[in-house]
């Protein structure tokens, strides 16, 4: 169809015919506003009867180019003249988007108030989560026994490869490079000691810790969110069945129950990547290495790590929990609200981790 | 000149695993027909209207809309024949990260050669064609309520001005009320942009209300398509049984 939107200018008149439409208009609607534009400011004579089709988007185009106002003379069919019409009723001044203007105090106080919110409720969730257990102790028959082993399976059993994965890395990686320091001083027996204690007590919990905040916590977060957004918690809740004590309650147990297991697994893959490089590279048998351990680290370190592994596995959940049944039902929250919910769980972690450091800091430390 | 038809089915087969949905399935729609899909649940109108969006291939067959095949290679064609279309969801679909405001936006700065001012406008005039208030522009999809979805979605079908809307079950979850209210309006839409729509339901008062012409979908293809007291005359049994005693009151 050879109907493409045309102007002339032909003795004080505008002449417009074809298809106004956005569409039809697209191809070279540079070259027709500024066509418009040059004929708009000198002619009041405007003949829109020889055009097919004009869309709302063409109106508006004409009307601005009009200066808001009907023109002195206008040749129009009705059907087109109420399409223009439509565009003249729309009021004058359109209230646009509002615009917040930026105070650097404004917004750190809503930080500040938003930080306190999520403490409040996490705390809140704590209490809940405490009377849950209450309840759970009267009315044992309740406990859900299937959710919190199925927490227990995905959280736990599924992470053990990629926290053999980093751990074994990382156990290679430290020993490696102690041993080029020890080396010089002569030490190279002290590997012992620097790999037990640093991973035992320290690196196998946290590193797992982070793991799992970015693995499992996540996880938790995006299933709640999304069981906020699609309302299933709201079906729960019509059923009668607690969300805390059936969703909650079995991913935090959960998760406490198998982050311990998980340091231990990873410390001892740590450990095992520790030795393998310790013998390829300073010589030290697999069979000293052993039976020197439990000599250099004493067992006070090992109930240490398990001790955070239990702490950092709770805070992980919580956290995860608490930011998932705070989902909006949108797109945009859902991501937020992970991402706040890994951050700010690996950000407890490392604060929690700091507590234990400075409350624990006259046990397992063996006298030379 | 004659006009290629807006939208046109030619022996369309479809196959999931080992389920034929449809089989040589062909429908034809004029421009200015308001077309109502019948048919039963699972007899595949939405995977129609899928495939009719280009969303789906079907497995055999071609899909035409104005006189383009759908599952030509050519990009900048596809993108111009799907500007040309307005899909209103049975959800709504809006982008629930955006305000209504920019829902209806969308379409429109993705043009990419349209200025704020002008966009602004067009918006007004949707939010008013659809007889919603432009304080409503601010507000979030969550904050709105079933009907105003189904609005707000109109409005961003509508935000290009396409010659042909699709609708998927338009008054599903509305009261009788509402839904007759939507049906005017999409009605008289209808009447002043010059759409051709077609669009599924279940509906017998927005069928009656809105279309001028029916086509029932049943055992895979299409059984009987034309104007509405036309094809009530079918027989066949899920036509007779569809409609039932209300046949006459449709007509």
């Amino acid at each position: 169809m050879n109907d493409n939107p045309r102007l002339q200018v032909a003795s004080g008149r505008v002449v417009l015919t074809g298809q106004w439409t956005l569409a039809a208009m697209l191809p070279d609607l540079a070259i027709l506003e500024d066509q418009l534009a040059g004929a708009g400011r000198s002619v009041g004579v405007w003949d829109l009867s020889g055009i097919s089709r004009l869309d709302s988007a063409a109106a508006v185009l004409l009307w601005r180019t009009w200066g808001n106002a009907w023109p002195a003379t206008l040749e129009i069919s009705t059907l087109h003249r109420q399409v223009l019409t439509r565009v003249a009723e729309l009021p004058q001044q359109i209230p646009g988007p509002p615009v917040r203007p930026f105070h650097p105090l404004e917004v750190v106080g809503l930080l500040t108030l938003k930080a306190l919110a999520n403490l409040r409720g996490m705390i809140a969730l704590f209490g809940q989560l405490l009377l849950d257990l209450g309840y759970l102790f009267r009315y044992p028959g309740d406990i859900p026994w299937k959710e919190i082993t199925a927490n227990l399976y995905k959280s736990g059993a599924q992470a053990l490869p990629v926290t053999a994965l980093v751990g074994f890395l990382i156990g290679i990686t430290i020993s490696y490079l102690s041993a080029l320091q020890l080396k010089n001083f002569g030490a190279d027996l002290f590997i012992v000691n620097i790999l037990g204690i640093s991973i035992i007590r320290e690196l196998g919990p946290v590193l797992v810790a982070v793991l799992v905040a970015g693995r499992s916590g996540s996880a938790m977060t995006a299933q709640i969110g999304v069981m906020r957004v699609t309302e299933e918690i709201d079906a729960l809740s019509t059923m009668g069945i607690s969300r805390t004590v059936r969703i909650v309650l079995p991913k935090i147990l959960g998760l406490t129950a198998a982050m311990p297991l998980i340091v231990l697994w990873t410390s001892a893959v740590a450990l095992l990547g520790g030795m393998v490089a310790a013998m390829l590279q300073l010589d030290l048998s697999l069979i000293y290495f052993v039976e020197n351990l439990p000599r250099a680290v004493p067992v006070a370190n090992l109930l240490i790590g398990l001790g955070k592994g239990v702490v950092f596995g709770f805070v992980i959940a919580l956290i995860a929990c608490h930011f998932g049944l705070h989902v909006k039902p949108n797109t945009e929250s859902l991501s937020a609200n992970t991402t706040s919910a890994v951050v700010t769980a690996i950000t407890a972690v490392i604060l929690v981790d700091a507590v234990f450091a400075i409350f624990t800091r006259h046990i397992g430390v063996p006298s030379l | 000149m004659s006009q290629p038809a807006v939208v046109e089915l030619a022996g369309i087969s479809t196959v999931f695993g080992r389920q034929h949905i449809h089989r040589n399935l062909n429908l034809r729609v004029e421009a200015g027909q308001i077309v109502g899909l019948l048919g039963g649940s699972g007899s595949g109108k939405t995977t129609l209207l899928r495939e009719m969006l280009g969303l789906l291939r079907p497995t055999a067959g071609s899909v035409r809309l104005f006189g383009i095949d759908l599952n030509d290679g050519d990009a900048l064609t596809q993108r111009a024949v799907r500007r040309r279309l307005g899909m209103l969801f049975q959800h709504g679909a809006l982008f629930s990260a955006l305000s209504v405001f920019d829902n209806i936006a969308f379409p429109l700065r993705e043009l990419r050669c349209l200025d704020e001012d002008w966009i602004c406008r067009l918006v007004h005039l949707k939010l008013a064609m659809v007889e919603l208030e432009p304080a409503h522009g601010k507000l979030m999809p969550a904050e709105l309520s079933g009907g105003m979805v189904k609005r707000v979605a109109l409005a961003r079908a509508l935000a290009l001005e396409p010659e042909l809307l699709l609708l998927d079950e338009p008054t599903a979850g509305l009261d009788p009320d509402r839904s007759q209210n939507f049906v005017d309006l999409v009605g008289s839409l209808q009447q002043a942009l010059g759409l051709t729509v077609v669009m599924v339901t279940h509906d017998l008062n927005t069928l009656a209300g809105l279309a001028s012409h029916v086509a029932v979908l049943a055992d895979g293809h299409i059984i009987a398509c034309g104007p509405k007291a036309e094809v009530m005359t079918v027989d066949h049994p899920f036509v007779t049984g569809f409609f039932g005693a209300d046949r006459r009151k449709l007509l």
